[in-house]
């Protein structure tokens, strides 16, 4: 017993409440080092580590203190380990804000499961279901990826804007393709388009002519395929294009890639699409700095990450304090105009500005604006085909 | 007028150009099995994988040919693979009666236990052609693609629709005709038919007039090698190869075999086209064609279809229960099961 009291006391003292001002501050960077995304989990994580390196080696947070990264695995998949591990991270390490987790359904077990009880500000770098825009988070739950909503209404303003008012959709039986659909037809829809069918596809099928005889029955002017470009997405467009059912085709983000190219060239000339992206010049600084750290920086959702886990030091700085409950709501003013531009690289001087009593309206690696209920409004790259060629035409 | 022709070619495009090739590749694969249940005497699961391996064997013949620069002009590479091909299936037919079944033959096992050495057979193969080719999607492919594009059809004949017939679609067919023909001819004409049909009829009665059983095995096997490999080369070559879809594959051909008559070749023929049909019919939308066909006030605002094409699958498992419950011998009277 006196033991347990002992350690209760230690882990008490070696929480930030406790800190006094030259133990360092803990963050958590919680994602799926194992499992479906273990790709893309290390250069996520080497986004955040290497915002709080930039901080710590500032000097300039709430009087010098330096931050200590803790790692937890989400496993994308699993919510019963991804709770456990927020919560030790939580309970056991002290950590003042968590960035993380990246897969939408784990990321929404830890808010609701832990974040909320017990007071800690997290910040998603890569859920993107509509679903946690509305999820009760008292104000703790933060983005830097849009949500899939946003995808849906960016879809229908190019399509609107090319002047085709009816589509087919088709979606991969999936949370991602489900979402997107629905978001899409929600928002075509409102802008009176008429969504014509909303069929799902399997993957992994070798022969898609039904799928494609019920999406051609139905009709519309474009086929809007909401797929994976390695599956059942590519199979949909060969059986549309063979049976002469769709000549032009929409493609959302899962769908746009070289292997799009390598695999129809110019016979999908015509169509359109969109995918995250930004060329704002915080992109290609980070991609700089990531470099020079030995690490891939164009890896999907790793500028998000270091902007994630620069959002909480910086709001840390201008709450004055590393309590949750009070840095909470500084996030989305350090986040948004008003205040000077910061880019990334730049953490330092955000920090002595903040420092000094001025505004800063970062921007980051992903040009962060944070909209509703503190997620990204998000950055989309419109394309199109032509000559066989994927072209940029602009960013939305 | 105009309007029922553009039914037609709607209806055709979507349904009987589709159904037709997709039966055609059916009907070789239950020929398959109807021929093992008949002569053999079980069911053989492991049929979608030897299949599999079989059209292995063809894809890495035709990219052995095409890195040497021989070609077949318009038609696909994969036709002058298909002998190798059967030859190396033919072994590993052979090879595994040897090791398995044999072994069960002579122990006088009853039907169940082939059965289930046949999974075992079955999971065996999988890994094997996992192993050697991967579990990923491979197109082989080549030459011309269309008999008729869509649009080709539609400036040639001045139709709102298309209508598109690829050559495979078209080589399934010929290449299926050819195959079945072969078939009766030799299971109806040759003495080695004659002694196979015997057999199946009734064992006893065979091995008494001096029917060579293993003979009779060993035939059955390179026979169900050339058919497995033919029709798992011309379902690859019409959609495309990859291992999981053809143990798919396995659902339809029995629902085939079972619906035509088990043991019966030309209910194996019939059964594979019902399947086919059936599989894209109750899932195909009819808004289109009615447009066409009714008056404009009677034109249908929904899609007029009977099931979403998620249930794809769940058609050959309803018609499989409907015919094994009013009819078990199948359409053409076949043995019981």
């Amino acid at each position: 017993m006196k033991k347990l009291l002992l350690a209760s006391a230690a882990v008490l003292a070696s929480t930030a409440a406790y800190a006094d001002g030259h133990s360092p501050i803990k963050l958590g960077v919680i994602l799926g080092f194992t499992g479906p995304l273990e790709s893309l989990a290390p250069q996520m994580a080497a986004g955040a580590e290497m915002a709080m390196a930039e901080v710590s080696a500032s000097g300039l947070l709430l009087d010098g203190l330096t931050v200590e990264p803790v790692r937890g695995d989400s496993t994308c998949i699993d919510a019963a380990a991804a709770t456990s591990a927020a919560e030790r991270l939580i309970t056991g390490d002290g950590v003042s804000g968590i960035v993380g987790a990246d897969c939408s359904g784990v990321t929404g077990a830890i808010l609701q499961n832990v974040a909320v009880p017990n007071g800690t500000v997290i910040i998603s770098p890569s859920a993107t279901s509509p679903g946690l825009s509305t999820a009760e988070d008292n104000g703790l739950f933060f983005r830097t990826a849009p949500s899939d909503a946003r995808q849906g209404v960016i879809m229908t303003e190019i399509l609107m804007e090319q002047g085709i008012e009816s589509v087919a959709v088709t979606y991969t039986n999936n949370d991602y393709g489900k979402g997107l659909a629905d978001s899409f037809q929600a928002a075509y829809e409102a802008a009176g388009g008429e969504v014509t069918i909303s069929a799902a596809h399997e993957d992994g099928k070798a022969d898609y002519s039904a799928e494609v005889g019920a999406l051609s029955a139905a009709g519309g002017d474009r086929l809007v395929v909401a797929g994976y470009v390695d599956q059942g997405g590519s199979g949909i467009v060969r059986a549309a294009l063979d049976s002469g059912a769709f000549d032009t085709f929409h493609f959302p983000d899962g769908m746009i890639s070289q292997a799009l190219v390598d695999n129809f060239g110019d016979e999908i000339d015509g169509s359109t699409g969109q995918n995250p992206g930004t060329d704002s010049p915080g992109a290609m600084l980070y991609q700089e700095m990531a470099t020079a750290a030995d690490y891939d920086g164009t890896s999907p959702f790793s500028a998000e990450a270091y902007d994630a886990a620069a959002l909480i030091m910086l709001a840390m700085q201008a709450a004055g304090s590393t309590d949750p409950a009070a840095y909470k709501d500084a996030v989305m003013d350090v986040a948004n105009a008003p205040g000077e531009p910061i880019l990334p690289g730049e953490l330092g001087k955000a920090l002595q500005i903040l420092l000094d009593g001025g505004d800063i309206d970062y921007v980051g690696a992903s040009a962060v604006e944070l909209i509703g209920p503190g997620e990204s409004a998000g950055n989309y790259r419109e394309v199109t085909f032509d000559g066989g060629e994927l072209q940029v035409v602009g960013f939305r | 007028m105009i309007d029922l022709l553009n039914a037609l070619v709607v209806l055709g495009n979507f349904v009987i150009v589709p159904a037709v090739s997709y039966g055609a590749q059916l009907a070789l694969g239950a020929l398959g099995v109807t021929l093992i249940y008949g002569i053999l005497r079980f069911s053989n699961f492991a049929h979608g994988d030897t299949m599999a391996f079989g059209t292995m064997a063809v894809i890495l013949t035709t990219w052995g040919l095409q890195s040497i620069g021989i070609g077949f002009g318009p038609l696909p590479t994969a036709l002058l693979a298909l002998p190798v091909g059967i030859a190396v299936t033919a072994a590993l037919m052979l090879g595994t009666d040897r090791l398995v079944y044999r072994f069960y033959r002579r122990a006088k096992a009853v039907p169940v236990t082939f059965v289930i050495a046949s999974l075992g057979v079955m999971f065996v193969m999988n890994g094997l052609v996992r192993f050697i080719i991967g579990p990923d999607d491979q197109r082989f492919a080549d030459g011309e693609r269309f008999l008729i594009s869509a649009r080709d059809f539609r400036t040639l004949t001045g139709l709102d629709e298309g209508l598109a017939i690829r050559t495979t679609q078209v080589i399934t067919v010929v290449v299926a005709v050819i195959v079945v023909a072969a078939l009766f001819w030799f299971l109806n004409k040759t003495r080695t038919g004659k002694s196979m049909r015997a057999f199946s009829d009734n064992e006893d009665l065979a091995l008494l007039s001096g029917i060579n059983p293993e003979r009779v095995v060993v035939i059955t096997w390179l026979i169900v090698a050339a058919l497995a490999t033919i029709a798992g080369t011309l379902y690859g070559l019409d959609k495309s190869f990859k291992p999981f879809t053809y143990f798919q594959l396995l659902l339809p051909i029995f629902a085939a075999a079972i619906v035509g008559g088990l043991g019966s070749p030309l209910g194996a023929i019939a059964g594979g086209f019902v399947i086919a049909f059936a599989e894209v019919t109750i899932t195909y939308p009819l808004k289109k064609v009615l447009g066409y066909l009714l008056p404009e006030a009677w034109e249908p605002a929904s899609l007029v279809q009977l099931l979403s094409t998620d249930y794809k699958f769940a058609v050959s498992f309803v018609i499989l229960l409907i015919v094994l419950l009013f009819r078990p011998t199948g359409l053409f009277a076949g043995k019981s099961v």
